[in-house]
């Protein structure tokens, strides 16, 4: 491209190649690129056009080289009209693109070390690793707290791999409550072959889309607003409003399954998605067709490789079965899913850092207004659902908003998916009808192991909660009123033998690695939140209490976007609570 | 364009719709500290040291992105307001060399911000980048505004020699792969050195007189005239010190240029002062 510069360092041709087959696998092909084009003629939109395979295509060359070479990146770039500086940037963002020579050939080792990692052995799982000889990274939560210490292999020339999906894939171990016959959100973990479509409809599939069909996307709207359904995902915005605003906004339209799980203690979306694929994709359908979608993306977190494989599997089977593309199962609805893999970022679980990612730009997230359902993905209205949220879609159109709404309480309808971790008898995914209380939902999965000493509900952006405090509801309002957050559905206990101020310094020090470092309050105050804990190991004199109410009222205030709005509430919980006098040295006391 | 009525600390005050806050903060003398944003860039909203508190907003908005809405009761000067600001420049204190930010230790004395809380802080622990003889890049004192990004990218210059890498508090301007300036798509303009607030980019002849301990602002003039280079018209601001010129700038209200200027009309006046 005559518009951008580049330095002397060329692509191998082994780059070449991988970098164009995944540019094409997006439509990108050489065709539409070598023609002589300038951008003027277009302006900044015509730039960015392509922008969008940039993600991709740093995937592709992260593989065949271990690194985002610069000969590479030039290539990648003269393809999509990027300038090299600005992919460089966005290259640098991830935690799985390395943008400096690793010095060998070798696949690397990410060894989870977030809190029920951390307390499970993760600096163990490392020595042993290296001991082994494997080049290790440590990691933030892989979200696989059901069966600590998690490892994620990133391959160089092959397939990314979770070494344990090979042995032992979930449907197992992580889901105690599976063939119980009450289930409905994971009715069909387990049963069915997550590979087969045909298994997938023997067991309902695809007839809520059907009777979507039938209702029309209004009274598909209006039978997601009566079931009272909120999103599970931290905000529980209520889903139906969600669509109805985005379906009265001018075309093209999107709806996004926001799959970048990556909420320390959180794994039920890998789960659903490794096992019930298609529920994901015509849940995904069923939002489109509500709110009128030209498109839905699923964009997937880069460490979830056995759920980025069945999900695409799923996606190509119903292409070719007719249930997606063009006039979908007779009907004269349109609409098509394409899977996007993150990189390696907690911060873009945040929505409008999702859309900056996928569009191929930094991950930073946006101030709103405006908000998602006017200014959303390509600047096109969209609406941003995770996968638990979106499976319930599936319940409520077959059985209508009504029967959905009638369970649960008055402020929390339907059922929940928790993830309970840590020091329990069961660890694993459990779905409730809402309404049990944090004990309950322990007991459910095996009760605490030993004795308790404290549990973190909502994950690291959630707070602790005292022996004491055990009978708060887990519902939306149950949790506000005793001043705690649901979150994404995260139970982690601890007992007494854990050293809880390791636990807390390690949520601080996760703050501090993921903040995008956009904005001043979070990109600073993360990094001397955790210098102060550090240094002090958690025993705080009354002027650093102070200083961490400064630090806290000034993140939640003045920040961007929910991480530094939350960086320190767990932190600042632990203290309240009185959780905090033992020495900090990681892991067991 | 309607009209907007709302308040300014409870001052009933009506504004063109469309307008920021910080924009009618301004017409009315309100003043508010800003770092991020400057008249002829689009704003970026991430210093956060504009905040201001819209009564039933959850959090602080930024003022120089948020727009005036009908009813809209916003406070300046709240204790709300006031912490943040605090805070934002108390953050910054601790881990950048504000030293030549113009204007602000006006603010962080008047908002108390007290760096010296902070035990041993990380700071942004750059060497000074000296690559060629018209910029100085010492980001010791980059407070990553996204000011320089802008001019290189979409708002000036569409050169994109420069981009934020890296993430959190490793956040760095860089090129690709940081290499040199000179071998980057950098077509020294010198408006990225023009829009930052901090002294982290500077004109090299004001870095060595700086060093010196002879830059002397206080005795400079500053001549405007037309740039002689070609017909767009560029205005030029010369700032002449001791007979010389030190630094060359253009007006960020200028129909022509918006503030911004190339290499010739920028780093050309050396025919005027033959060594």
């Amino acid at each position: 491209m005559a518009d951008l510069h580049f330095t002397a360092d060329r692509a191998t041709a082994a780059e070449q190649a991988a970098i164009d087959s995944a540019l094409l696998a997006l439509g990108i092909d050489a065709a539409t690129i070598v023609e002589d084009e300038r951008v003027v003629r277009g302006g900044v939109g015509r730039r960015n056009e392509r922008r969008h395979g940039l993600l991709p295509g740093l995937h592709a060359l992260q593989r065949v080289s271990g690194w985002i070479t610069p000969g590479g990146l030039n290539h990648l770039c003269a393809q999509l009209g990027v300038p090299p500086a600005e992919a460089y940037g966005v290259a640098s963002f991830y935690d799985l693109f390395r943008t400096e020579d690793p010095g060998h050939t070798d696949s690397v080792h990410h060894v989870c070390i977030d809190v029920a990692c951390q307390i499970a052995g993760a600096e163990e799982r490392v020595a042993e690793l290296e001991a082994a000889g494997h080049h290790v990274h440590r990691s933030p939560c892989l979200g696989q707290c059901e069966r600590p210490v998690a490892v994620f292999v990133q391959g160089r020339g092959g397939e990314d791999v979770v070494p344990i999906d090979e042995t032992e894939p979930t449907g197992s171990g992580s889901i105690p409550q599976r063939y119980d016959p009450t289930l409905v959100l994971l009715a069909r973990v387990g049963r069915i072959d997550p590979t087969s479509l045909d298994s997938y409809v023997g067991a309902g599939g695809y007839k809520a889309l059907a009777q979507a069909f039938t209702r029309g996307p209004a009274g598909v709207i209006d039978e997601i607003i009566a079931s009272g359904l909120s999103g599970r995902g931290g905000a529980a915005f209520p889903t139906g409003v969600k669509l109805r605003a985005v379906a009265a906004e001018p075309g093209p339209r999107y709806v996004v399954a926001n799959a970048d799980e990556s909420e320390p203690g959180t794994f039920k979306d890998r789960i659903v998605m490794e096992n019930d694929p298609f529920a994901v994709v015509e849940a995904l359908t069923i939002a489109g067709f509500a709110a009128g979608a030209a498109k839905g993306w699923i964009y997937i977190r880069g460490e979830y490789p056995l759920a980025t494989r069945r999900l695409q599997a799923a996606v190509d089977a119903a292409r070719v079965a007719g249930f997606l593309g063009e006039r979908i199962a007779r009907s004269s609805f349109s609409f098509d899913v394409e899977i996007r893999r993150g990189a390696g970022a907690y911060i873009c679980g945040e929505e409008t850092a999702l859309f900056s990612s996928l569009e191929g730009f930094r991950g930073e997230p946006r101030q709103k207004p405006p908000f998602p359902t006017t200014h959303g993905l390509f600047g096109r209205p969209t609406a941003v659902n995770n996968p638990e949220t979106l499976l319930n879609l599936l319940e409520i159109v077959s059985r209508g908003g009504g029967a959905y709404a009638a369970i649960g309480t008055e402020a929390s309808r339907g059922r929940k998916l928790f993830c309970v971790s840590g020091d329990v008898g069961a660890p694993g995914l459990y779905e409730v009808p809402f309404g049990p209380t944090l004990r309950e939902v322990l007991d459910l999965a095996g009760g605490v192991d030993g004795q308790l000493q404290a549990v973190l509900l909502g994950g690291a952006a959630g707070s602790f909660v005292r022996p004491d405090q055990l009978d708060v509801p887990l519902t939306f309002e149950g949790t506000r009123e005793a001043g705690l957050s649901l979150g994404s559905g995260v139970v982690m206990a601890f007992n007494q033998a854990v050293d809880l101020a390791g636990v807390v310094i390690r949520i601080a020090e996760f703050f501090r690695d993921e903040s995008c470092g956009q904005c001043v309050p979070c990109r600073v105050g993360a990094v001397r939140q955790h210098e102060l804990l550090v240094r002090t190991g958690t025993r705080l004199t009354p002027p650093e209490l102070v200083l961490l109410d400064d630090m806290d009222r000034a993140m939640k205030d003045a920040s961007i976007c929910g991480l530094g709005h939350t960086a320190c509430t767990a932190v600042r919980s632990a203290f309240s609570l009185g959780l905090l006098e033992s020495s900090a040295n990681g892991g067991r006391k | 364009m309607t009209d907007i009525t709302f308040s300014i600390d409870g001052r009933t005050v009506t504004a063109t719709s469309g307008q920021t806050i910080l924009g009618a903060c301004n017409n009315e003398g309100v003043e508010t500290p800003t770092l991020c944003w400057a008249p002829n860039l689009t704003p970026v909203n991430v210093c956060r040291v504009c905040v201001v508190e819209v009564v039933g907003s959850r959090t602080l908005v930024p003022s120089c992105s948020r727009t005036v809405e009908e009813g809209m009761e916003v406070l300046t000067d709240s204790e709300r307001v006031r912490h943040s600001r605090k805070m934002v420049l108390e953050f910054l204190g601790s881990g950048v060399d504000l030293s030549q930010a113009d204007g602000l230790q006006v603010w962080s004395e008047r908002y108390g911000a007290d760096p010296d809380r902070y035990v041993e802080p990380q700071k942004m622990d750059e060497e000074v980048k000296i690559q060629d003889n018209l910029y100085v890049r010492d980001y010791d004192k980059c407070v990553l505004c996204y000011k320089c990004v802008e001019a290189c990218g979409d708002d000036a210059q569409h050169t994109f020699a420069i981009a934020v890498a890296g993430r959190g508090f490793g956040a760095r301007i860089s090129t690709e792969f940081d290499v040199a300036l000179p071998e980057s798509a950098c077509v020294y303009c010198g408006n990225c050195v023009g829009v930052c607030p901090t002294g982290a980019l500077q004109f090299t002849t004001e870095f060595n007189l700086r060093q010196a301990g002879n830059w002397l602002p206080e005795t400079q003039s500053v001549t405007r005239t037309v740039c002689s280079y070609c017909g767009v018209g560029c205005n030029l601001e010369l700032h002449v010190q001791d007979e010389k010129i030190v630094k060359v700038t253009s007006p960020a209200d200028h129909s022509v240029t918006s503030g911004h200027l190339c290499i010739k009309g920028r780093f050309g006046w050396n025919y005027v002062q033959p060594s």
